[in-house]
């Protein structure tokens, strides 16, 4: 019954947060995003923190076996490693049916194929170790490193990378470090279960501080325990001892695999209050994972001003206009833009980094393709801003809504009005009005602010624009719109405080 | 016999044969002349010219191997064949039309045919002023092309007032030469095709005497009649003024660019309710018919279907009657007030050199005016729903760098459009009403 409700409960969890990382649902499932640990402490969203870890002290790591989907997706590499041995198993055992019929002797010897867990005392070093760096990263603003371990982010960059090679738009850095991860995640649940989350993952060595102490746990009756181990071999956190009748609460997962799986009904998930020692055992470190290394592609393209006018040409071709056809049109680049440009809601770009796990649901959500994970090492494929392929529109606000890290606060289209991110910089050189080429002012019509101006100026026979700096709010219209290709004429700058005008 | 009347006999016995033989005879019947069932005679307003021509600016396109877009060069003989098999005999084509491959591919079906069975019509595609030389040049092309000595209809193309012939036609002496031309053979039928202003067509009528103007192609339609765009002078004047004259007159955009094919439902309605069996392109081309001094009216036949349906309108040809007529115009002056783009899908004003998909925005907006998808206001029922169908539909039916807030109004295809629609005014138009709906303020 206790597995079952786990099994139920984890399922909606995990097709939950998969679906919002797809893209789908956000308005049902928003709020399972919010439930993450890391995220919510990088908020410091104290409640759900306090949530999670009461969770954990009255019930054990029920957070790493329901709402983690890391965690849910090893189970899942687990059981399919299962339903494979049985599988071969079964193989084995007709064809062994088939030899007795016709009474030859197998030539080899039959080997049981099913998976056995066996305990194995805890990593402590390893464990310990990882969430001291973790949590020394996190003070020095160094998140690379504990956003590349963490479950939750290392799931959603799985998920995105999928999607991204379906939809055939992914940037590398986030293809080859999803795919990594993917790859390292489930060869680790294959063959060692839940090592990965009982050895590497920092979440899950903090609940297990608590975890220890929980107050309904997992007992074996001795009066009932027949020593046949089955609970022991089926552990997928390896963390029962049934020699010495032990459990290591600081690693079980709550998964109530063993309560099932006991024909003596030994076990018991029980109030045992605050007593019983916590199983010590010295241990030897054992193998240690490798993190995930996705390549980096740190190569800038060098800002070339030289730009290619795309009607100019024509002009002058005009005597053999031939009708119909579309002109090539040259995609846009992003340019250099000194302080990069953080969403609407994140405050500053150092509060934005800091509280960022690059988890990639904002990515996700972003309808107008302005977020897209960065590749430069130090903010590892945490979100940046391009105006490229659209711009920072006025009504919407997706990824302040979805953001559970608190990198991007919640804001309203109002007052996104009166915050700015950065300001648009015009480049004369560029500019197809202040080279005389055409009469333009596309980035005056659609600023959605009023901030930029045609101005008369010396020399020119059109308007120029220019543009009020106080009025500008960064959302980029201007630089998406400006017809000059691939760099356009009109940039914004990020600003590194964001300034408010309320 | 000669051999259209030889296809015609064996046409029909093979119709005889269709309708008295079993099921799967039945099945290869239908296969060969299509979903209509077409008898009878095509229209002659004047001998020897079927009254429906075929216009070569809408060849349908296929995907080559190297990726782009080339006219889908067997369909285009299929449907040659079969036009030339059920009496329509009239081609217009032009140098720039498709992209400049139409003459070539036209040709190509034409020549599988002898010569006495077709007529062709082409033009003299020159927009800017240019040296006699280059035009001269464009004009042997043609003949080139067509692997003839003679031009049957010879046009100067889109003039729109005097100046404007002066400056591209006149002034270099190409009219003399072709004038010559004329009396030389090469061209049967000289004549002008017209998009612009009444004063402009004065001008041009008042030349008649001097130049002789054998026939001349405007747009004329049951819309245009009362209710032209832009400056354009309405049909009805150049009607008059031509038969007044006794030039012949062939008609372009009797659809007005397939508009008049798809008109907004509760017009269709109206249109159904009176011949619930024709469709509604038919009305369009049994108003055009009906005027005698019709020599022919042209259509862009992209598909098969398209022709069958022509030819169930042109063969046994029902003329209009006045209340016919009358009908037919007071559906025009409801359709006025709906807020549609005249644009015909001509292209004359691609390609933008900003990218644009100037035909494809319109259509789109069209589009979606005449299905009623088209958002009125946030109060209307299903709202939310609505605009975000119209939306997504917009970026799929336009890529985002296509897209109508590109336009930054160099007004290089206001000049070009023979509509004198006001292109960059449109697209503004239509950009503030998706960027009201984006943003809910509509």
């Amino acid at each position: 019954m206790l597995r079952k409700t786990r099994i139920a409960l984890a399922a909606l969890f995990f097709i939950g947060i998969t679906l919002l990382f797809v893209g789908i649902g956000h308005d049902w499932w928003g709020w399972m995003a919010k439930l993450q640990f890391l995220p919510s402490a990088l908020a410091l969203n104290f409640v759900v923190v306090a949530i999670i870890l009461l969770a954990c002290l009255l019930f054990g790591r029920v957070y790493c076996s329901v709402i983690c989907p890391l965690g849910v997706f090893q189970d899942v590499i687990i059981r399919l490693r299962r339903v494979w041995d049985k599988l071969v198993n079964d193989i084995h055992v007709h064809r062994l049916r088939r030899f007795k019929e016709r009474g030859i002797k197998p030539q080899r010897v039959f080997k049981p194929a099913l998976k056995h867990f066996q305990y194995v005392p805890e990593h402590k070093w390893v464990r310990y170790g990882v969430l001291a760096l973790s949590l020394v990263s996190l003070f020095v603003s160094g998140q690379m490193l504990i956003a590349l371990i963490a479950p939750y982010s290392a799931y959603g960059r799985v998920v995105r990378s999928i999607v991204g090679l379906a939809s055939a738009s992914v940037v590398p850095a986030l293809l080859i470090t999803g795919l990594v991860t993917l790859v390292v995640i489930a060869v680790c649940a294959w063959v060692w279960g839940r090592e990965y989350c009982n050895t590497i993952c920092p979440i899950g060595t903090t609940l297990s501080l608590v975890s220890r102490f929980s107050l309904f746990r997992l007992t074996i009756d001795t009066d009932k325990c027949i020593n046949c181990g089955r609970c022991s071999r089926r552990c997928k956190a390896s963390c029962i001892d049934k020699h010495n009748h032990i459990i290591d609460y600081s690693r079980c997962v709550a998964c109530f695999d063993c309560i099932d799986n006991c024909t003596e009904g030994a076990l018991k998930y029980r109030f045992v209050g605050l007593r019983g020692g916590s199983p010590v055992k010295p241990a030897n470190d054992g193998k240690a994972m490798p993190a995930n290394d996705g390549k980096v592609d740190t190569g800038r393209r060098a800002f070339i001003a030289t730009t290619a006018f795309v009607g100019g040409a024509l002009a002058a071709k005009a005597q053999d206009h031939m009708q119909g056809g579309l002109a090539e049109v040259l995609p846009k680049e992003n340019p250099q833009r000194g302080t990069r440009l953080v969403p609407f809601g994140a405050g500053s770009v150092k509060s934005f980094y800091d509280h960022c796990t690059a988890c990639q649901l904002c990515v996700s959500a972003c309808p107008n393709g302005v977020l897209r994970p960065s590749t430069d090492l130090e903010h590892f494929l945490q979100p940046q801003m391009g105006y490229e392929k659209g711009y920072c529109r006025p009504e919407c606000t997706a990824c302040s809504q979805v953001c559970p890290a608190g990198a991007i606060l919640p804001v309203s289209p109002e007052q996104k009005q009166t915050l700015q991110i950065g300001v648009a910089h015009v480049n004369l050189e560029l500019c197809f009005a202040a080279q005389g080429k055409e009469n333009c002012g596309n980035c005056a019509y659609h600023c959605p602010s009023g901030a930029i101006r045609m101005v008369q100026t010396e020399g020119v026979p059109y308007l120029v624009p220019s543009v009020a700096e106080a009025r500008c709010i960064g959302c980029g219209a201007c630089e998406n719109l400006c017809p000059s290709r691939p760099i356009s004429a009109i940039v914004v700058r990020g600003n590194s405080v964001h300034h408010t005008n309320a | 016999m000669d051999r259209r009347d030889f296809l015609k006999t064996a046409g029909m016995g093979a119709a005889a044969i269709g309708v008295t033989a079993c099921a799967p005879g039945a099945v290869k019947q239908a296969e060969a002349t299509g979903n209509k069932d077409l008898h009878g005679e095509m229209l002659h307003n004047y001998p020897g010219i079927g009254t429906l021509g075929y216009g070569c600016m809408r060849w349908p396109m296929k995907k080559g191997e190297d990726g782009q877009n080339h006219i889908d060069q067997e369909e285009v003989n299929r449907m040659v064949d079969f036009a030339l098999e059920h009496g329509v005999n009239y081609f217009d084509t032009s140098p720039v039309y498709l992209g400049g491959d139409s003459e070539r591919a036209t040709a190509e079906a034409l020549n599988r045919h002898p010569r006495e069975d077709w007529l062709i019509a082409t033009k003299l595609s020159i927009f800017n002023a240019t040296p006699y030389e280059n035009c001269v040049k464009m004009y042997r092309r043609s003949f080139e092309i067509f692997k003839t000595d003679h031009i049957d209809y010879y046009l100067l193309h889109a003039v729109s007032d005097l100046e404007d012939f002066q400056n591209r036609f006149e002034n270099c002496g190409i009219v003399d030469f072709l004038v010559k031309e004329r009396e030389a053979g090469h061209i049967r039928h000289l004549g002008f095709s017209f998009h612009g202003h009444q004063a402009g067509f004065d001008a041009m009528m008042a030349l008649h005497g001097k130049y002789h103007w054998d026939f001349v192609q405007i747009q004329m339609n049951y819309m245009d009649w009362e209710h032209p765009s832009g400056r354009n002078t309405r049909a009805d004047y150049l009607y008059e003024q031509l038969d007044k004259r006794g030039i012949p007159i062939v008609i372009m955009e009797p659809l007005r660019g397939g508009a008049l094919a798809d008109v907004p439902a509760r017009l269709a309605d109206q249109l159904k309710a009176r011949e619930p069996e024709r469709s509604i392109a038919s009305w369009a081309f049994r108003y055009v018919g009906s005027f005698p001094r019709v020599m022919c009216a042209l259509s862009g036949m992209t598909y098969m279907e398209h022709l069958q349906d022509n030819l169930e309108t042109f063969l046994d040809f029902k003329p209009l009657d006045e209340g016919d007529k009358k009908f037919l115009l007071s559906v025009a002056d409801q359709m006025v007030n709906y807020p549609l783009v005249p644009c015909t899908a001509c292209q004359y004003c691609m390609p933008c050199p900003y990218g644009i998909n100037i035909p494809g925005i319109f259509k789109f907006y069209n589009d979606n005016v005449t299905a009623g998808t088209y958002v009125v206001s946030k109060e209307q029922e299903g709202y939310a729903k609505a605009r975000r169908k119209y939306l997504l539909a917009y970026n799929e039916a336009i890529p985002t760098v296509r897209q109508a807030d590109h336009c930054i109004g160099c007004g290089r295809c206001e000049k070009l459009c023979p509509q004198n629609i006001r292109i960059p005014r449109e697209l503004r138009r239509i950009d503030a009403y998706i960027e009201s709906l984006k943003r809910e303020t509509l």
